[in-house]
């Protein structure tokens, strides 16, 4: 029913960073989760998985480990320093030196009062948390060698320290040690390498158990200080340890790639005694398992292969549910492209840097299938690299292309470009209340700039040739504090959309300059929203995959989104465990509603039937094949594309032309595996080609 | 038909002992198998079989050490009864008649009283399929013939197979798996509990439940899967908060699983033909004991954990000490291709007289006849042989031998699917250093297409030997030994290559003198001369293709005898080159005696086999016999005797230089269904003189091994159970005769005994030879009686201890022959007496 030119767009070799830590929060059920590039990531279990907040990293700061206390996040790392996060404002809240050398490990006890960290020279100090900050409070007797691991017991009175070699049990109230565990090496030609206890934990009926590179998981007698049992689980490392909230059930996690799970059984019917078995293997890694949570219901896995793994535990889970597929989470969750629609060009944000990329041209015709030639190749306008060391949190291009935005935690940077010879001027003098910007976004026609701020509010910046002016902020009326982490405008200008994650969805009438309406909250957080520029109708869908248009005239669902509603959606496409990063329309046909998530692209034709739950979802290769008439018949409104894998953007171009960027598996794959400098020049590039549906 | 009163048919071969799981007893110094009918006990330091528990009427399916006393042994049967054993004494206590066909039994000594066997469920339509556990209270009484009618099922749906069941911990519960469904009853709680597993076929994991463990200990299950896996699960009292862990080794299905008594190792093996033992909690700990030679059908560990036995699927049985880790013996018995058409012909070696066929894969077995016995098995292909299902592999299918011995050709054959056939023709001289067979000569791809026959020149006193084959590519070759080189000796090369018309030979024969060659083309008999290769004459016998080709021996070498597919048996003089006489019969296989002049025949008419033997001078048969055994005889050859008989019978003349042997099959689609009948088998036979050297059963197995299904009503299994169960007394002759002689009671009393039983076994020798009329009639059962087995053995050794007996007391007479004869026949009665003079 329609024809499209597609710009097969396979030069973003976005590449995600290895996971380094992570840490469950049972009470919020959110997991924050570090990578070996500083960025945090916060997944809402709750709500199918979804990717709240990023806190991007920065350079030279590798966090080591991660700790819940309540509400609050505390992270430690190789640089000496213990960071509080701003999870309102997305940025460290503070650093605080510790004096120890770089910090292995951090935790809590149970109490939520004291943090503890475990530093090369072999300190554990302990730091007092107050209210607004954490203050030392002193220092554990001090060993020799490494604190790689800790754990406290939940009593409170007793930690015990995973070091080289050994584990020490401390008495937290005098912080003397009380016992030391020698930890036995690996044999054959180990036998000379000091064995590292990378992992400890300490169960409430002072077992103690330990993970270390000489693949063992230990069980120690805590009270004693003996050796209880010893599972040889690996060859290598045994690189971490979660413990479930019952202590029934523990995971270790090893450079194998593997997770071994071992249970808390007694080994005959009648008798309470109980003991640890091993029981279940999951293998859902190609690389080291660096971080694991175990959850109530489910084991939580990441690691050297960058992709975050919930893998439901099947004794825990009612079986053939949603709840009991197993989920990789491998792509962040937001859209890391920006295409400017009316100059062709393509914005692609890196962790440390942009580029601006012209696509290819070609003027053929083909038939659907066919590959066009490129009559010119894509090219690299602008490679600008970020300033200061800080990594960058959001960016936009304006839809004209000559304005650029992106800003990093502590500031926002605009640039203003030029094309004839190729130049890049910042703009040096910028509003003084323009200081954060979560998420970046230019109107239509490039005259203003709007930037996310504190609170939910949103600063309008004019932009002109010569200025950029203040204009006045928005704010809602809800007095969220959360995040906007979603922004839109309309086509023409009017309407300005913006989504947090308490889920609420503001809409401002920016002629008026103050809120227009606020979209009825609903229960899981909009993952993305657009403004339809004729009908100005707003299309929200959500972390479940709901989908929902609202009339802005009206302030009101329409009567197409009550209908899908009453009729429910397919339940194939909920259960979809990507969830739709950007949704725009098709300016042809006001009817068509082009989304996508990481594995498909999907047109909805309102114009269509909604496809009953019968009916075959993925119907388009079947379609093809059928005569004009039974098309017809069985076509419905969801016409989905699964060409692709991996995609980071779907955006229609001013000539009705289709750019989908998408990386070639094999080429993230491979550059997962190898880790290698090389560019994988062969896989990049622009392919055009047709594309009927 | 000719008078033949005193010839009959011996079962040489039998049934299996890899059966059922073998049972080491509580002192490790029996090994009990359930072999056919019987149970055998084996020591387990001789290796001897030591005795013979008969009494079963239909297949064994199980045994197992009584709980209560490990001295008795209970031991179950299709034919629906258990029946409790003295194993070290072979004495059988009592029988239980529990009416039903049991397929296997179990027993734990936390259930005084009580056994479970595994019955097919009653009132179902399918109940082929179906199977149920019973409990079984065994009633307290005197009585030898107890019914034990008392019985409550357990289980119901369960799986016939007796390694699916197991008792757990203290006999708590039992677990039992069936399909993907494994199911734990815990006798207490009076709850079952089951657990599947999902068909997961998308990683291509089969997870059917193939055996089952139970910890001695612990609650933990072992279970063994289709696709390798083992998992061993735990906490199988909770409905959904049941765990387990894979161990993943074997490649195929795990065939069998054990515990070790103290629960420290599991011990599992398949096809793969290793033993694994897992370290139990240390699961990637483990040992491997490989190259057993054949798939492990069982394992079983003695109750010490001494010793673990592992049966293979070749029908041997290694028992491995823990402790040295190194095979103790290996009891491999006869072994025939199982029910398929390759496989070389019976042949004797003429060197050792062993009789040779195939053996291992890839091996030709050398079987001493007069001592039944292994001798070794010769390595043909000389190919590692890869433990997998579903692999072609290089097999034997022709073998033959030089008159003299010298000479050893073989002919090896791979058919993969998609690839060309290969073929090897191999030529092994007899090496006098070594006593053994050396390979000298390797033709690969022989002819272009399979070799359909093979024979050497039988003149022994020729210069050079040769070998022809005909094949199915339309050529016969001649091969002949040749010097090439100085330095690599002697080696074959082809001589000659001869066709006829392209049309496909299929037999050949050289005449005795080896002067000429007889080749069969389709319905062409044409007859070569050898040393100049000229076609002298063709002879036909329209209109079907020849079967079988032989020269007469002796007087009638001028004969050349040949069967057609129209069941035409005729007889050219070659003389005259003219047929001398033709009979009408369907002959199925067709040999000569090399040592006479007869030629014996096997008609096979209406599923029976009938024997002929005549002369091919002489119109009138030698012998015949109406349905020697049932089904076809596929192989058969005269083995010469050691020393030449005298008969006078003209009937049995016949036999007095040599024996014949044959092979028979057993098809599955039989019309009778009985559980003996089904089971694919060959039983080697022997015609013998009654009086002459004893006969030895011993039990050829064949084939894979199949679950036993029973047909109710069989007028088979009614025959075998109106047979009389014969005496037992030759174990305690043994024992008299294997028992040093100062610990004997004295001679005189002794001797008055030989002499009242002589008297006696006058009347008794007719029932006898009736018997062994009847015997010849159902000698389907290829489980036959073993004690002639002992008998032949113990024959020198009793001639031995006579003649000591002289030595040592000069009052003895010396015995006749007569009497010699007369005692013989003795230890075929009722040596009860003896027994229990023993025993006091």
């Amino acid at each position: 029913m329609g024809e499209f030119k597609v710009h097969r767009v396979r030069f973003f070799d976005y590449m995600p960073s290895a996971i380094r830590a992570m840490a469950f929060n049972s009470h919020t059920e959110r997991l924050a989760l570090v990578r070996a590039d500083g960025a945090l990531e916060i997944f809402n279990f709750a709500d199918h998985y979804f990717q709240e907040k990023v806190i991007p990293g920065q350079d030279g700061r590798a966090v080591e480990a991660l700790c819940w206390v309540g509400q609050r996040l505390f992270s430690a790392g190789l640089n000496g320093e213990i960071t509080e996060y701003d999870l309102e404002n997305l940025r460290p809240r503070y650093t605080v030196e510790a004096y120890g050398g770089p910090i292995w490990t951090i935790g809590s006890n149970k109490q939520g009062t004291l943090l503890m960290v475990g530093c090369e020279d072999g300190t554990v100090k302990m730091f007092e948390i107050l209210k607004e900050r954490i203050q030392f409070q002193r220092n554990l007797e001090r060993q020799k060698g490494r604190i790689v691991s800790l754990s406290w017991h939940p009593s409170g009175t007793l930690i015990a320290a995973g070091m080289m070699d050994m584990i020490r049990i401390f008495n937290a109230e005098t912080g003397h040690a009380t016992h030391r565990m020698l930890v036995e090496r690996g044999v054959g030609a180990s036998k000379s390498r000091e064995v590292v206890v990378w992992s400890v934990a300490f169960l409430s009926d002072y077992t103690i158990i330990s993970g270390d590179s000489a693949g063992k998981v230990q069980i120690w007698d805590g009270l004693t200080g003996t050796l209880v049992r010893t599972h040889l689980v690996t060859k290598w490392d045994v690189l971490c340890l979660s413990v479930s909230q019952d202590e029934s059930s523990l995971i270790a996690g090893t450079s194998e790639g593997t997770v071994v799970q071992f249970q808390f059984i007694s080994s005959t019917v009648d008798q309470q005694e109980e003991e640890w078995v091993r029981t279940r293997t999951f293998k859902n890694h190609s690389h080291d398992v660096r971080a694991l949570a175990h959850t109530e219901t489910a084991v939580v896995s990441g690691g050297m292969d960058t992709q975050l793994v919930v893998r439901p535990l099947l004794d825990k889970v009612e079986k053939n549910t949603q709840e009991s597929a197993m989920r990789k989470i491998a792509l962040p969750h937001r859209s890391l492209v920006c295409c400017a629609k009316k100059a062709g060009l393509l914005l692609f944000q890196f962790p440390d840097h942009l580029e601006v990329w012209r696509v290819g041209e070609s003027d053929g015709h083909g038939k659907p299938g066919d590959s066009l030639p490129v009559k010119r190749k894509p090219e690299k306008l602008i490679q600008l690299k970020g300033k200061g060391g800080d990594h960058i949190y959001s960016s936009a291009l304006s839809p004209c292309g000559e304005w650029l935005a992106y800003s990093t935690v502590s500031s926002v940077r605009l640039y203003r470009l030029q094309y004839n010879n190729i130049s890049i001027t910042k703009v040096s003098k910028l509003p003084k209340d323009l200081c954060l910007g979560h998420q970046l976004c230019f109107s239509s026609d490039s005259t203003k700039l709007f930037a996310s701020s504190r609170h939910s509010s949103v600063i309008v910046v004019a932009l002109n040739q010569l200025e950029c002016k203040y204009l006045h902020t928005l704010k809602p009326k809800s007095g969220s504090r959360q995040p906007v982490h979603l922004l839109c405008t309309s086509e023409d200008g009017k309407w300005l959309a913006t989504a947090n994650t308490d889920c609420e969805i503001h809409v401002y009438d920016l002629h008026k300059r103050k809120l227009h309406c606020t979209v009825p909250i609903y229960s899981s957080c909009p993952t993305a929203i657009a403004i339809h520029p004729t009908t100005s109708h707003l299309v929200v869908v959500h972390a479940d995959q709901q989908i929902f248009e609202y009339s802005l005239v009206q302030k009101e669902y329409t009567e197409w989104s009550r209908k899908l509603q009453k009729q429910g959606l397919h339940s194939l496409w909920l259960e979809r465990d990507t969830p739709v990063t950007h949704v725009t329309f098709s300016l042809k046909n006001p009817a068509h509603i082009i989304l996508h998530d990481m594995f498909m692209f999907c047109i909805i034709d309102q114009s269509l039937p909604l496809p009953e739950s019968k009916t075959l979802l993925y119907n388009q290769m079947t379609l093809r094949s059928l005569p004009e008439q039974e098309r017809i018949r069985h076509s419905h409104a969801f016409k989905i594309c699964k060409n692709f894998k991996h995609v980071m953007c779907v955006s229609l171009l001013e000539d009705h032309s289709l750019v989908v960027a998408a990386e070639p598996v094999l080429h993230y794959l491979s550059e997962v595996s190898k880790r290698a400098q090389t560019t994988l020049s062969q896989f990049a590039g622009q392919y055009i080609h047709v594309m009927g549906l | 038909m000719v008078e033949h009163g005193d010839i009959r048919v011996v079962h040489r071969g039998g049934s299996k002992i890899n059966f059922r799981k073998p049972v080491i007893t509580n002192d490790s110094r029996f090994l009990l198998c359930a072999s056919g009918e019987s149970v055998k006990v084996f020591s387990t330091s001789t290796e001897e079989c030591i005795h013979d528990l008969r009494g079963h009427t239909d297949l064994v399916t199980g045994v197992l050490i009584k709980p209560s006393n490990h001295l008795q042994a209970f031991s179950c049967s299709a034919d629906g009864t258990v029946r409790l054993w003295d194993f070290t004494d072979g004495i059988l206590i009592k029988t239980y008649v529990i009416g039903y066909p049991i397929f296997s039994i179990h027993a734990s000594p936390h259930h005084e009283g009580v056994i479970f066997v595994v019955t097919p469920m009653q009132g179902d339509k399918r109940s082929g399929e179906l199977f149920q556990l019973v409990a079984v209270h065994l009633p307290q009484s005197g009585d030898q013939l107890v019914e034990a009618r008392e019985l409550s099922a357990v289980l119901t749906g369960i799986s016939s197979n007796p390694a699916a069941t197991v008792f757990g911990r203290g006999g708590e519960y039992i677990a039992s798996a069936n399909g993907l469904q494994l199911e734990v009853y815990f006798f207490k709680k009076q709850k079952a509990y089951r657990f599947s597993l999902k068909e997961d076929n998308k990683k291509g994991g089969k997870n059917t439940f193939t055996c089952v463990a139970c910890h001695p200990n612990d609650d933990c299950i072992a279970t063994g899967h289709e696709d390798g896996k083992i998992r061993l699960w735990r906490n199988f009292n909770h409905k959904k908060e049941y765990t387990y862990s894979t161990l993943h080794w074997h490649h195929s299905a795990v065939s069998s699983l054990s515990f070790t008594p103290e629960g420290t190792n599991l011990l599992s093996g398949g096809i793969e033909s290793v033993l694994v033992q897992w370290r139990y909690n240390q699961e990637n700990q483990r040992d491997f004991l490989p190259r057993l030679g054949a798939a492990i059908t069982h394992i079983a560990v003695s109750p010490d954990g001494a010793l673990y036995c592992t049966s293979h699927s070749d029908n041997s049985k290694e028992l491995t000490s823990v402790i040295e880790s190194k095979p103790l013996f290996l009891t491999l018995l006869f072994r025939p291709r199982a029910g398929e058409s390759v496989g070389t012909d019976l042949m004797i070696d003429p060197r050792s007289k062993s009789l040779v066929l195939n053996g291992k894969p890839g091996h030709l077995q050398f079987y001493s006849l007069q001592r039944d016995k292994l001798l070794y098995n010769l390595d043909i292909v000389q190919q590692e042989y890869i433990h997998e299902s579903g692999l072609q592999q290089f097999e034997v299918v022709k073998a033959a031998f030089d008159a003299s011995g010298n000479w050893l050709a073989t002919v090896e054959e791979r058919k993969q699917k998609g690839a060309e056939l290969e073929l090897n023709l191999k030529l092994w001289a007899f090496d006098e250093q070594t006593q053994s067979f050396v390979l000298n000569t390797t033709i690969s791809a022989p002819h272009e297409a399979q070799i359909t026959g093979m024979c050497f020149s039988h003149a022994t006193d020729s210069q050079t030997t040769m070998l022809v084959s005909t094949s199915k590519d339309g050529h016969f070759k001649a091969w002949q030994l040749a010097a090439q080189s100085q330095t690599d000796g002697p080696s074959w090369s082809c001589d000659f290559v001869g066709a006829y018309h392209g049309l496909v030979p299929e037999c050949c024969s050289f005449s005795a003198d080896g002067s000429l060659l007889a080749v069969s083309f389709q319905e062409v008999v044409t007859v070569w001369s050898p040393a100049s290769w000229e076609l002298l004459t063709t002879l036909s016998q329209p209109p079907k293709a020849i079967r079988n080709l032989c020269f007469g021996r002796l007087s009638c070498s001028k004969y050349l005898l040949g069967t057609t597919d129209s069941n035409l048996l005729c007889c050219w003089n070659l003389l005259t080159c003219s047929l001398e006489w033709s009979t009408s019969m369907d002959v199925s296989l067709l040999l000569a005696d090399p040592l006479s002049e007869n030629m014996a025949a096997f008609c096979c008419q209406a599923g029976c086999t009938d024997l002929f033997v005549f002369k091919p001078s002489e119109p009138r048969p030698l012998f015949s016999q109406k349905a020697v055994c049932s089904g076809m005889v596929t192989r058969a050859v005269f083995a010469p005797r050691e020393e030449m008989l005298e008969s006078c019978e003209e009937s049995s003349q016949w036999l007095n230089r040599s024996q014949l042997y044959f092979l028979t099959q057993y098809m599955v689609n039989n019309t009778n269904r009985s559980a003996v009948k089904e089971k694919k088998s060959a039983v080697s036979k022997r015609l013998v003189i009654d009086d002459s050297v004893a006969m030895t059963p011993f039990y050829l197995l064949l084939g894979k091994h199949r679950q036993q299904q029973q047909g109710g009503d069989d007028p088979q299994s009614g025959v075998s159970a109106e047979r009389t169960p014969l005496p037992q007394g030759s174990v305690a002759i043994k024992e008299l005769l294997q028992t040093p002689a100062h610990v004997l009671p004295s001679t005189s009393f002794l001797c008055s005994m030989f002499v009242q039983s002589l008297l006696i076994s006058v009347t008794d020798s007719r029932e006898e030879s009736k018997h062994a009329e009847e015997e010849m009639e159902s000698e389907k059962e290829e489980e036959d009686s073993e004690e002639e087995i002992e008998s032949s053995r113990t024959r020198p050794e009793q001639q031995a201890a006579v003649g000591g007996g002289e030595a040592a007391e000069s009052a003895a007479p010396a015995m006749t022959k007569a009497q010699v004869r007369e005692l013989r026949r003795v230890k075929k009665l009722d040596h009860s007496w003896l027994a229990g003079l023993l025993d006091s």
